[in-house]
């Protein structure tokens, strides 16, 4: 009975494919997949803004928005409604491209960043048996595209030839190639330990239990040095606060989107939004058991439900730390980077090795947690020794 | 330790969070079209013309257009009569046949509220004035300023109870000056001197507004 409804996606893929000739059958799969990822992520999307508004409401003690209902009735569903008039009078505005502007290029740079982050979701399991592409290499696959929202970014800053524009793309590229090396560090820790960049082979080794309890790496002293690192650094990725230096309203504008505007602009914002799913989506599937559920006595809930659920968690807490935290000054978003979480990073890595190699020895759990502490502790208290700055020398200038 | 204040400007959030679930007093702002916050004291929005009794008759405006000169951003209009009426005291006045204010052009000083001599224009503070139309919508006629005192009164009570002691006293006062016109026409063969014995008592308190002029 809950295998079924556990099953119920993946069973009604099949059966709607059934209908189809043998040779057509790949290929219907792959693009109702793909329909199904389309549906879900935004509508997704435009209930987290929603959730986002709210929330930012609740903690600075307010309601946010609470109007929106369905049209011509009483009913306010609590302002939930408030993303269908957001959503049409974003698409309705009208769509300026500035003179000066490389029309091709600026046209280009949101269906640039659109296509990598939607491809991201092909190899993400959303629950037992729901992955699209379920590649060997799937978490290389991933890193790779994940990668190339960069160029997009960059696309985007250059084309609207703006000088805040440029600025924007310009520290989009130092902060997201910064922070792609911690990103991809932390997450090397797992396949050193799984063995496998299979997404679905990393869910199989956390998906057993000891006395109740999951697998999960994030229990283990490198799985929760390598998710708080993993977390940060994908905070830093899709460009939330307090790396939201790329596009610092403040500062400049709107960044590398300040020539955005309508249509263009939701795409931006989508892509974002999207992006930010995805990398909680890998976080989640790393360290957080992916699909499976944290006690063994609560596993008969649907495999999907628990993905949605850490998912909506995760997006939680970027909300709050979005609500909490300042923007962080261009140098000290570097030194975090280059002097402590990189350091931290390698230092993760040779634990993980020393974790796989004590094997089931109950001394792995001090020895690795004694050394992740010292480490986090003398590079913390590096990084906040108070920095001397001497005078400024000009070498040419002078 | 690296992240300790990050941990505890975390947990002053996420109880900012929870408590505005909890206790209704947290909340800073009010749904305003259902709940209102009083208004403050001396809330001015636009002006009014404050009648006595009746709106057209009772109007204490007599067009002197004191206002409409002091005006800074010249948003008043007016239009003398060309007859008179008799104003509160029993004495002929002349009246605005038009008085109008573009309040998308007046910017709610209250000068002319300090400039008028007959406790005649005071602001109002009705806010809620948005419109469609923003040419006759905004332009306010003479109908649309005519407010009672009553409501003056309402507004600001202690303003009002000021400018009703100035108006008492001016009646008072044109009273007094009539009576003892009247007193002097009936003895006039008698001395002079009964005059000042009748003279009134209250001299008429400088209206608050008019001083810091």
């Amino acid at each position: 009975m809950f295998d079924k409804i556990d099953q119920v996606f993946v069973a009604s893929l099949h059966w709607l494919v059934s209908f189809l000739p043998e040779a057509w059958r790949p290929v219907a799969s792959s693009l109702i997949s793909i329909a199904f990822i389309l549906a879900v992520f935004p509508a997704l999307f435009s209930i987290v803004t929603i959730f986002e508004r709210k929330g930012i409401g609740r903690i600075q003690n307010r309601y946010g928005p609470n109007r929106v209902g369905i049209p011509f009735t009483k009913i306010r569903l609590a302002g939930f409604g408030q993303f269908l008039p957001d959503g049409l009078k974003m698409l309705t505005k009208e769509d300026i491209v500035p003179r000066s502007a490389d029309k091709l290029v600026h046209f280009l740079a949101p269906v640039v960043l659109l296509i990598p982050v939607l491809l991201a979701y092909s190899v993400l399991p959303f629950g037992r048996n729901m992955t699209i592409a379920d590649y060997d290499a799937g978490l290389l696959f991933f890193l790779a595209v994940g990668g190339a929202v960069e160029v997009s970014v960059f696309m985007a800053g250059w084309s609207s030839r703006n000088k805040y524009s440029l600025l924007g793309a310009m520290r989009a590229i130092a902060q997201m190639l910064s922070y792609e090396i911690p990103l991809i560090l932390s997450a090397v820790t797992v396949v050193m330990v799984v063995g496998s960049l299979n997404l679905s082979e990393i869910i199989r080794h956390q998906n057993q239990y000891t006395y109740g309890i999951a697998h999960w790496h994030v229990f283990t002293p490198w799985g929760f040095v390598g998710f708080v690192l993993f977390f940060i650094a994908s905070l830093a990725e899709s460009n939330r606060t307090p790396f939201d230096l790329p596009e610092a309203e403040s500062e400049i504008i709107a960044g590398y989107f300040t020539e955005y505007s309508g249509f263009k602009f939701a795409l931006f914002f989508l892509g974002e939004y999207l992006g930010m799913f995805a990398i909680s989506g890998l976080g989640i599937t790393l360290f957080l058991g992916g699909w499976t559920a944290p006690f063994s006595f609560l596993t008969w809930i649907p495999s999907y439900v628990w993905f949605l659920a850490k998912l909506l968690a995760i997006v939680f807490v970027f909300i709050w730390i979005r609500a909490t935290l300042p923007r962080l000054r261009m140098d000290q978003l570097m030194n975090f980077a280059w002097k402590f979480m990189l350091p931290l990073a390698l230092i993760n890595i040779v634990v993980a090795g020393i974790w796989f190699y004590l094997g089931h020895d109950w001394q792995r759990w001090p020895i690795c947690a004694v050394i992740l502490v010292c480490a986090y502790a003398a590079l913390g208290r590096a990084l906040m020794r108070p920095q001397q700055f001497g005078k400024r020398v000009y070498r040419y200038a002078e | 330790m690296l992240g300790e204040q990050i941990i505890k400007g975390m947990a002053v959030t996420a109880r900012n969070f929870f408590g505005s679930y909890v206790s209704k007093d947290r909340l800073t702002t009010v749904q305003y079209p259902e709940e209102r916050l009083p208004q403050k004291g001396n809330t001015r929005q636009f002006p009014m013309l404050v009648y006595d009794n009746d709106p057209e008759k009772g109007l204490r405006c007599v067009a002197c257009t004191i206002c409409e000169k002091e005006c800074p951003p010249q948003c008043i209009y007016i239009v003398k009569s060309k007859d008179k009426k008799p104003d509160y005291k029993g004495q002929p006045q002349l009246y605005p046949a038009v008085f109008d204010i573009d309040i998308s052009v007046c910017m709610s000083c209250s000068i002319c509220v300090e400039v008028c001599p007959f406790e005649s224009i005071k602001m109002n503070t009705e806010f809620e004035l948005s419109t469609d139309d923003r040419f006759d919508d905004l332009l306010l006629h003479k109908s649309d300023l005519a407010k009672s005192n009553e409501y003056y009164r309402k507004l600001h009570p202690d303003d009002a109870k000021e400018s009703d002691a100035v108006l008492a006293a001016e009646k008072a006062k044109a009273e007094a000056k009539a009576k003892a016109a009247a007193d002097a026409k009936a003895k006039a063969t008698i001395a002079a001197s009964s005059t000042t014995a009748t003279a009134p008592a209250p001299t008429p308190a400088v209206p608050p507004s008019t001083a810091t002029k």
